[in-house]
């Protein structure tokens, strides 16, 4: 019987689960772990009433499921990199003076116009994550691509709400300043 | 209240902007200092359009009906819980 209920849930609900999962995890393998993650756990704790639509009740389980997947991506990090995000500001004396001033003048950016563009625009954009460390680039994947709210975020990882602002800053000037080098500027 | 605020302060309050509702003394700062800064109006403009970028493109992948779960996934999501049903009595 169980069975059946996945296999259904899967036929039903299962591409727009992936969809779902795949537009925040940008990574199809992880996008697939999500997928079973959230079966399993279904069938688990099977605690659909029927109030609310299967899909509904299949997404919520999924949401929690995609930031267990972004948390354990974080603990994964060497500890090095943790230890570099608690030092000082000190990486961002590359974009200013001594006296607060830029030391390259921000550039004006196009916003990708069609589908064409929005799909360069995405593969500069996950090259230049590439390149952050790997938990400012999970952090800022959870709040600007899944939309996160910040609590929920402080309370996943164990971090303040100062940790994760100054965290997000440090991912938002490392993406522009990429973009900028690598997207159109007008 | 001391008014002028440097482009590197300017800049954290703009990401912050992002994330939380500001005070009423950063919304003043902020406000002068784009005012008068071309460099930072340029800033928000380009945080702001990374937001909205990614956002679409997020919508554009959640409603793309020509991405589906691969068959294969489908079998090996199935054959996980089977395997994981026969080891529970």
């Amino acid at each position: 019987m169980t069975k059946n209920t996945v296999h259904d849930w899967l036929n039903e609900h299962g591409d727009y689960l992936y969809r779902f999962a795949l537009a925040r995890l940008r990574d199809p393998h992880q996008a697939e772990d999500a997928v079973q993650e959230t079966m399993l756990a279904a069938i688990k704790n099977n605690s659909f009433e029927g109030n609310s639509s299967a899909r509904t009740w299949l997404t919520g389980i999924l949401k929690h499921k995609i930031i267990d997947l972004q948390r354990k991506k974080i603990r994964e990090q060497p500890i090095s990199d943790l230890i570099d995000l608690d030092a000082s500001d000190a990486s961002m004396d590359d974009f200013f003076d001594n006296s607060g001033q830029w030391l390259d003048k921000p550039q004006t950016l196009d916003m990708p116009e069609n589908a064409l563009e929005q799909k360069q625009f995405l593969s500069i954009l996950s090259s230049c994550m590439d390149k952050l460390p790997a938990k400012l680039a999970a952090i800022f994947t959870m709040r600007d691509v899944q939309e996160t709210d910040n609590e929920v975020i402080c309370k996943e990882l164990n971090i303040t709400a100062t940790n994760a602002w100054v965290m997000l800053y440090r991912a938002r000037m490392g993406l522009r300043k990429c973009l900028e080098i690598n997207w159109i500027t007008g | 209240m001391k008014l002028m605020i440097t482009c590197k302060q300017a800049s954290q309050i703009i990401s912050q902007s992002l994330d939380k509702p500001l005070s009423r003394s950063e919304r003043i700062k902020l406000k002068f200092h784009l005012f008068i800064c071309k460099a930072c109006t340029r800033f928000n403009q380009q945080l702001r359009m990374l937001s909205d970028a990614l956002k679409r493109i997020r919508r554009d992948t959640e409603n793309d009906n020509t991405i589906r779960l691969p068959v294969e996934a489908k079998i090996r999501i199935l054959n996980t819980i089977k395997s994981k049903d026969h080891s529970q009595p």
